[in-house]
């Protein structure tokens, strides 16, 4: 289990091994599996069931199963199954959107700082602590308030608020891997600090950066979904989010409103969190024993 | 040993600083300016009208010299008037902090005895069932939102099991002083605080469990074990300390999320504290008070993170030789 390469009859690629790794960690299969579903249904449910998603359609708070519209109507007779299909559009976008802004700004404070060491670091350093301490949820709500809730304000407030584990953990890695013998290597036959930060360590770095930045996306996702709850949300569009702040003053009349929005949230960030779980399965195969 | 806490201190006088510089820098270059709101709202006003209120509220001064003013402002506990409330922001926040105060702390304390037991126990039986159950609420944990789980509790044990209250800090009859407010209050903050540890409880189960494992690994509990020292002396006496070393640190250092966490939980049990403020003052668009909010919980975040040092120290002696 701890080395494969050694005892395999022929040699896989690295990702090849780290596949093989996954697919044993039923659990995370599971979940790439549910999200690949919640994917699909986004992208392609619009055109498939085209319900309109914010027009009455029907006598409002309809119970699930009562009409032709299977999840029933929320307050305003609202179709809800056609909300749930137009609001995992949103909600995904800003959670990809958000992730990668987070794991952008992370990557590249946490590279300087672990690269160059020093007063950069010290200084990146305190950057990162100030942010830790920063509220998120609130500074966020500023930020959104501020410069309106349009969905691009939102991925990026939610990017400025979360990058400081994924800027600590490269921290870290590049300062374990600015020391070894192959860096040193490529130094010496004349590689400058861009080549050696982005093509010579970054990738060797990359395995539990790509864990930290799917995480990433469900933290988006959930972060996402309180703002738009606490109604900071783009007014032109719907989010899972968004249908639970907008159904909870009806939670007794139509508690369908907020479960099954609610129930989508929890899904594709368990599904996210199962995936994160695989991949560090399959790049850290000595610590599966935990 | 106090160095060391000075020196903490210091830090978070500059990070508090640099909160008041970060909030005044986001509303200098966010688009639009108190005076074109209020002349928006009176109907439009001439040029000079607009020129002298500009005067008036210093906006035609340099930046530095807004900046300056406005940290001299907060300096002397001045954080502006709220454009909703008309009151001073500073003495709404006076009236809000010990609600929140109350649920954060309750929840806090509830999610770190619960969560370091769990893991604690789960660490010593790691085929066990309570392993796997404490593997699958973390995950869970992690993976809900914490204003659904509120809700999704409000429904089970209000609605169809009316145990406990829906919302409020107090029942709206109830005149009662004394015992029975008290008991009153404690009967609305079951809910919420509940609400609000089950996230962190996921966490704290999930290190404890994580650190208690590699304490057991160490050489000095095998040493322990092989003087034949008693299962339980080993974990109580050596183990633990050790093991509950990262929650301290990450209870300080999570502060700020639990505050953030708070917020929601509060606008979801309409719980009187600065989370339903902070959602008032977003649906009035009362920047002050928000920017308020955002500073006084900074500030919180600070004096914790200097509270969980001094528990460092306590817990782990080795620190004061640092």
């Amino acid at each position: 289990m701890t080395d494969v390469t050694t005892t395999a009859p022929k040699p896989v690629s690295p990702s090849m091994q780290a596949w093989r790794m996954f697919r044993q960690n039923h659990a995370a299969v599971l979940g790439l599996g549910i999200l690949i579903a919640i994917i699909v249904i986004s992208l392609l449910g619009p055109y498939i069931y085209t319900v309109p998603p914010r027009d009455m359609v029907w006598m409002p708070l309809t119970p699930p199963g009562t009409s032709e519209y299977v999840l029933g109507t929320d307050y305003l007779g609202r179709d809800l199954l056609a909300g749930l299909i137009n609001g995992g559009r949103v909600t995904l976008a800003v959670g990809f959107a958000a992730a990668l802004i987070t794991v952008a700004i992370g990557i590249s404070v946490g590279a300087l700082a672990g690269f160059f060491g020093g007063r950069v670091d010290n200084f990146l350093m305190r950057v990162t602590e100030f942010f830790q301490v920063l509220p998120n949820l609130l500074f966020a709500m500023v930020v959104v308030m501020l410069f309106g809730p349009d969905l691009l304000n939102i991925s990026i407030a939610i990017g400025i608020v979360s990058w400081t584990s994924t800027a600590r953990l490269t921290r870290g890695e590049f300062m374990r891997i600015r020391e070894m013998d192959f860096v040193k290597a490529e130094r010496s036959i004349g590689a400058g600090n861009t080549r050696l930060i982005w093509r010579v360590i970054l990738p060797n770095a990359a395995p539990p950066l790509i864990v930290v930045s799917a995480l990433a996306i469900g933290t988006a996702i959930l972060f996402e979904a309180g703002l738009s709850f606490l109604g900071l949300s783009d007014p032109n569009s719907t989010s899972w989010g968004r249908m639970i702040g907008d159904n909870r003053p009806y939670i007794l009349d139509s508690p369908w409103g907020v479960t099954f929005p609610g129930l989508c949230i929890f899904l594709t960030v368990l599904a996210i969190s199962l995936i994160g779980d695989g991949l560090n399965d399959a790049f850290n195969p000595k610590l599966r024993e935990r | 040993m106090l160095k060391g806490s000075l020196n903490k201190l210091g830090n978070a006088v500059v990070l508090l600083v640099a909160v008041l510089v970060l909030n005044f820098t986001l509303i200098h270059i966010a688009p639009g300016d108190p005076v074109e709101a209020i002349v928006g709202e009176m109907g439009g006003a001439t040029p000079e009208m607009i020129e002298q209120m500009r005067a008036q509220y210093g906006l035609d001064q340099p930046f530095i010299v807004q900046i300056g003013t406005y940290l001299g402002n907060v300096l002397t506990g001045d954080l502006g008037m709220s454009t909703y409330y008309g009151q001073p922001v500073t003495q709404l926040i006076w009236d809000r902090i010990g609600a929140t105060m109350l649920l954060v702390i309750t929840a806090l304390m509830t999610a770190m005895i619960i969560g370091t037991v769990l893991g604690v126990f789960s660490a010593q039986k790691r085929r066990s069932i309570l392993s796997h159950f404490v593997t699958v609420i973390a995950l869970a944990g992690f993976s809900a939102p914490v204003f659904w789980v509120g809700i999704m509790l409000i429904l089970l044990l209000s609605v169809s099991i009316p145990l406990l209250p829906i919302s409020g800090m107090t029942s709206a009859t109830s005149e009662a002083g004394g015992i029975a407010h008290v008991l009153d209050v404690l009967h609305h903050l079951i809910l919420p605080a509940l609400t609000l540890a089950t996230i962190y409880l996921a966490f704290y189960s999930r290190l404890a469990r994580a650190s208690m494992l590699e304490v057991l690994g160490s050489d000095y509990v095998r040493t322990a074990r092989a003087k034949g020292m008693p299962q339980r002396l080993v974990i109580y006496k050596h183990a633990l300390r050790n093991a509950i070393l990262p929650v301290v640190t990450f209870a300080g250092l999570q502060f700020g999320q639990l505050i953030s966490g708070a917020v929601l939980v509060e606008t979801v049990f309409a719980w009187p504290g600065l989370g339903t403020l902070a959602f008032e003052s977003i649906l009035r668009r009362d920047t002050p008070t928000l920017l308020g909010i955002l500073f006084f919980s900074s500030m919180m975040v600070v004096v914790m993170n200097v509270l969980t040092d001094l528990v460092y120290r306590i817990i782990d002696p080795r620190i004061k030789a640092r």
